[in-house]
């Protein structure tokens, strides 16, 4: 059986850790959508970073140079509109390799990584 | 290089030996228990020595290895470690030392050595196509650029394995094509292609004999064989529409072909966008069952006495790994070697398995007969494993 409990969100939101999660996010959505645009708290920003580096780095590259995937540096994404890449980001690019996030990431996190992406993620996390 | 701070005792003075040099006759040893590990996201190796399980030495110097790969010369004293930014380096295990490296592309994903052991080729995404060198000097020879997809730039070479005959084959990822390169002469190689093989493949490999070539497809369910014996049959569709039927889940990471487990008269693949691993036989190349695992498969790997099959996860169910009971064809054991395990790799006769935890900072050595925890090792976001039995394996 498996027993240690993994760090990262569940993507089956019905067991009770991850409903209570799947809870404070929608919370922290709501919260979000009322103050637009609102960053999250550090140690989020921290998480969302890592798993930009760390996950969206399985295709895209962990200095997000491009892989399999395109590259998301500023460059790359220069003529891209910050709301299509959030977009992008929760709902995937169907017909493409590009899975949806969604249940990792809130809205308004891609909407915050979207925005960092645009202005480039500097160098922590390498 | 450096002799390390983080060097125990024991690896300490191995290391105190290799520094000394081949000169004196203390410091003779074999490479046929060495390896290596990426550390991925500093750009160095350590090299290991799964006898002792113990680190021998770090050595810097490779670049971005946050995709990396290596293939070993023949007489497992140089490795050949391929950089996500399309540097190749040549690193020699017994000096512990960069002994001749080029950044020959802007961005690849691995490499092969040809079955002389004279010709390293470099897959590479970025110019896409592949590039030959001298495995000596690291030389170019020969240059093979790939078919534009259709966005108009050359496709993303993937999947390249080395066939008997000096021969590299590989698929591109928007052409949706394989491609087998003679190299028999190498600054002339010969290129046969096979068209229209599938959508997208991902990933490739050969089986251990060398005879077929096998591409993963992401954009559509199934695989593509090639026979090397018998190319004028062309690329056969195989597993077609596995899993039809049910919903494909999303994939936030690509499986890995290469290293991948025949065991038992079966290989065992990972499905695309399922938690399962899919078992063919590999006399008909039909499907005889689909194992339910703890999520999609990255690596599905055979202990080398093919009585187990060990598969790891992606995210985010990347802190299990799962063993799978050959006979059983069922999964008779799970562990938490700890967080974002990225790979795994058996001892030459498997009696021992090491794993990379990423996020953990430590590699962790099993016994693959109790399951029992062996040794911890430190080392820096650890990703690919590769020890030095593969110099004697085709396609590794």
């Amino acid at each position: 059986m498996l027993d240690a409990r993994s760090r990262r969100p569940s993507p089956a939101p019905h067991t009770g850790r991850a409903g209570c999660r799947l809870a404070a996010a929608l919370a922290a959505a709501a919260v979000a959508t009322a103050a637009h645009a609102a960053d999250p708290p550090p140690a989020r920003e921290a998480e969302l970073v890592r798993l930009v580096r760390q996950d969206c780095g399985s295709c895209h590259g962990m200095t997000l140079r491009g892989g399999l995937g395109p590259p998301l540096t500023p460059q790359a994404l220069a003529d891209r509109p910050e709301a299509m890449l959030a977009a992008t980001i929760i709902h995937g690019r169907p017909g493409t390799a590009m899975p949806p996030w969604r249940p990792f990431v809130t809205e308004a996190e891609a909407d915050w990584i979207a925005s960092r992406l645009k202005r480039g993620l500097g160098d922590d996390g390498r | 290089m450096a002799a390390s701070r983080f060097l125990r005792p024991a690896g300490a003075l191995a290391a105190a030996v290799i520094l000394a040099g081949c000169a004196s006759p203390a410091s003779v040893r074999g490479t046929g228990d060495l390896g290596l590990v990426i550390e991925r996201a500093s750009g160095s190796v350590q090299i290991v020595d799964n006898t002792n399980r113990a680190s021998l030495a770090r050595v810097n110097g490779f670049g971005d290895l946050s995709h990396a790969a290596a293939v070993y010369s023949r007489d497992g004293r140089y490795a050949f470690v391929f950089g996500r930014d399309g540097g190749l380096t040549k690193v020699d295990l017994l000096q512990a030392r960069v002994v001749a490296r080029t950044v020959q592309g802007g961005n690849s994903i691995g490499g092969a050595i040809s079955q002389d052991g004279r010709l390293v080729a470099v897959a590479n995404y970025e110019p896409g196509g592949i590039k030959i060198f001298d495995a000596a000097t690291l030389e170019l020879l020969a240059e093979v650029p790939s078919t534009p997809g259709p966005d108009g730039k050359g496709a993303k070479v993937v999947g390249i394995a080395d066939a008997p005959g000096n021969r590299f084959v590989y698929s591109l990822f928007e052409a949706g094509e394989i491609w087998i390169v003679d190299a028999a002469d190498p600054r002339h190689p010969r290129t046969t292609r096979f068209r229209d093989v599938g959508k997208q493949p991902y990933d490739g490999l050969i089986t251990p004999d060398g005879r077929f070539y096998i591409a993963g497809l992401f954009g559509e369910d199934g695989l593509v064989l090639v026979d090397l014996w018998d190319t004028g049959a062309g690329a056969k569709r195989i597993l077609d529409g596995y899993g039809r039927g049910g919903e494909k889940l999303p994939v936030y990471k690509m499986p890995h072909l290469r290293g991948w487990a025949m065991a038992g008269g079966y290989a065992f693949l990972p499905a695309i966008g399922r938690d399962e691993v899919l078992v063919v036989d590999a006399k008909t190349w039909k499907q005889v069952a689909a194992i339910p695992v703890h999520g999609q498969p990255v690596f599905v790997m055979a202990r080398p006495d093919g009585r187990q099959v060990w598969v790891n996860f992606a995210f985010p169910k990347n802190d299990t790994v799962q063993v799978i009971d050959v006979a059983a064809l069922a999964v008779v054991q799970a562990l938490k070697p700890g967080r974002t395990v990225l790979h795994m790799e058996f001892t030459a006769r498997g009696d021992e398995v090491w794993i990379s935890a990423r996020d953990d900072d430590r590699l962790v050595v099993y016994d693959t007969a109790s399951f029992e925890r062996r040794a911890e090792l430190p080392a820096r976001s650890p990703s690919g494993i590769f020890f030095t039995w593969r110099a004697h394996r085709i396609g590794l």
